[in-house]
């Protein structure tokens, strides 16, 4: 089992999760974050303040799926979550020791 | 003709002989109570109350960080409150008792002696008159705030407004609007407040937030505003409030009062609108913040010039003090360095300032003004600057001795661990928000 850790743009979440459902992924995790990369961030100016904000809001999905799939899965948001100009994102791909469905005990494969 | 005075003219002239050219009042008749302006007054009156809280305290609180949101909101109020009590106690006599000087009245009303149900102001109840002007004292104290938010300790807000208002505001009140007073006497023209409120409460901002110091990483950190749509919903009900402050000062459901109200809407529209475009033109983008604050200036602008212009008057106010307020705020304020944390002085003091001059030319009938024809323009303008220049020396000198004397008593500033932890805990207590 593969752990696919993906940063995008919070604006590509639904292209993202319907290309996913498309190739069978069941579920995932999304959680608001904030970072900078090479983006590095934007200004705000209040009353002629300026402020340079460095951290810039993302989402951050989380997929475990089996191992065949999950280049398919990388493929996917890739293509899905790409705009071509700075800040898109970046995935990341991390083995997984187990998995426990909490309601019927299953385990594994089976679990995801 | 005299130059059309405000409410305070006419307010004094109850039990005096009647001043300028109301037809309603005869040279020799009693004052009567009416009761359509009754009603008008007690509206205005609650209207200007809505401006200090929810108004000006979500205004103020939605600029600040979300740490120190509940502290400006508890500031506002209690000072608001601290100054409705004075004002009955004795502020309402110092500046608009019987008799007195050119600085001060007497204490001849103090405890509200001598006032009943029955006593008139002008065709109001007394008491009526009494409460508008409460309001005003408490929202120039209340507004002065806007400089020395997130850092002054709540101690020293509360002996700083005591202070102040018996050095500064009751005798700033009673020189400009009050017979016999200096300003009053000079035939200086100030509806609804310009130096008295406005001017006032910008530059004892500034002389608080020099004396108090910079926030700790001003300039450095990040500082937005941690909500502009509570800002946003505190302009629009300063707004409402404000045909209560500038259309109440007519001090009666009159002519007058609805010159003042229609220019309470279009100084404040132009205002709004050549903010946002300075903006554009200086390399920013429209903002919301620029638009609420354009409002401020429009709305303080056209407050001493309320009833003493024509609607075209009162849109060339708002357009110079959208402008100017813009250009002092957006690029002479960052160079000066002072942390006069919410513009206090940069929106209230310049925009007063821009009217309370401009109130001159805005009375011009070339304009559309009320200015009768023995109206001199030059010989006005004279006075108006000069008015503006004793009130900004008598607020600088007075409030840094308010100011000073707070520090003294209560050292003036948290210390360096509540600044950084927010003034919500480390003064109050307590949080604005629990999520």
């Amino acid at each position: 089992m593969k752990l696919i850790i993906a940063i995008i743009k919070p604006f590509k979440l639904d292209p993202v999760r319907e290309a996913l459902s498309d190739i069978g992924v069941q579920g995932l995790t999304v959680t608001e974050v904030k970072g900078y990369g090479r983006q590095k961030g934007h200004t705000e100016v209040y009353r002629g303040a300026e402020y340079s904000v460095n951290m810039v809001p993302k989402l951050k999905l989380e997929i475990v799926v089996a191992d065949d799939l999950a280049p398919r899965v990388v493929e996917t948001i890739s293509a899905a979550a790409a705009t071509g100009s700075i800040g898109d994102g970046k995935i990341f791909t991390l083995d997984v020791g187990g998995a426990v469905r909490i309601r019927t005990g299953e385990t594994n494969r089976t679990a995801l | 003709m005299k130059p059309t005075l405000g409410w305070a003219g006419r307010a004094l002239a109850f039990g005096a002989p009647l001043l300028f050219s109301l037809p309603a009042f005869a040279q020799d008749a009693e004052p009567v109570l009416d009761t359509g302006d009754t009603a008008w007054m007690i509206v205005a009156t609650v209207l200007v109350m809505a401006m200090i809280v929810p108004g000006l305290a979500l205004f103020y609180g939605g600029l600040v960080r979300t740490k120190n949101m509940l502290s400006v909101l508890t500031q506002v109020t209690a000072v608001a409150s601290l100054a409705m009590l004075m004002w009955v106690i004795f502020g309402y006599s110092m500046a608009f008792g019987d008799g007195g000087g050119a600085f001060m009245a007497s204490f001849n009303k103090a405890f509200m002696a001598g006032i009943t149900s029955d006593s008139l102001s002008g065709t109001i109840p007394e008491f009526v008159f009494v409460a508008f002007q409460m309001t005003f004292s408490a929202i120039t104290a209340a507004l002065v705030i806007g400089g020395i938010v997130e850092r002054a300790k709540f101690s020293a807000v509360l002996i700083f407004v005591a202070l102040w208002l018996p050095l500064v505001y009751y005798p700033l009140a009673h020189m400009v609007w009050a017979e016999g007073g200096l300003i009053f006497e000079w035939g200086a023209l100030d509806f609804a407040g310009g130096t008295v409120v406005h001017i006032n409460a910008g530059v004892s901002a500034l002389v608080g937030a020099i004396i108090l110091g910079k926030r700790i990483g001003y300039q450095k950190e990040i500082m937005a505003p941690h909500s502009l749509t509570m800002t946003l919903i505190g302009t629009g009900l300063l707004w409402v409030g404000w045909f209560g402050f500038n259309a109440g000062s007519a001090l009666g459901a009159s002519g007058g009062a609805g010159l003042a109200l229609i220019n309470t809407f279009v100084a404040t529209a132009a205002a709004i609108l050549f903010w946002m475009l300075t903006e554009k033109v200086l390399g920013h983008k429209p903002s919301l913040l620029g638009a609420c604050s354009g409002a401020i200036a429009g709305l303080v602008a056209i407050t001493p010039a309320a009833g003493n212009s024509g609607p075209m008057g009162a849109i060339l106010l708002g357009v110079v003090a959208g402008v100017l307020c813009c250009i002092f705020v957006m690029t002479i304020k960052p160079k000066l360095g002072i942390d006069e944390s919410l513009d206090a002085f940069g929106i209230h003091a310049v925009g007063g300032i821009i009217g309370s001059i401009l109130t001159a030319v805005t009375m011009l009938p070339a304009l559309g003004g009320p200015g009768g024809d023995d109206y001199v323009f030059g010989a006005q303008l004279i006075i108006q600057v000069q008015a503006v220049v004793v009130a900004i020396i008598w607020v600088t000198v007075g409030s840094a001795i308010a100011f000073t004397v707070a520090k003294l008593v209560t050292g003036l500033r948290v210390s360096e661990e509540v600044e950084r932890e927010g003034l919500d805990l480390g003064e109050h207590g307590e949080r604005a928000y629990n999520y």
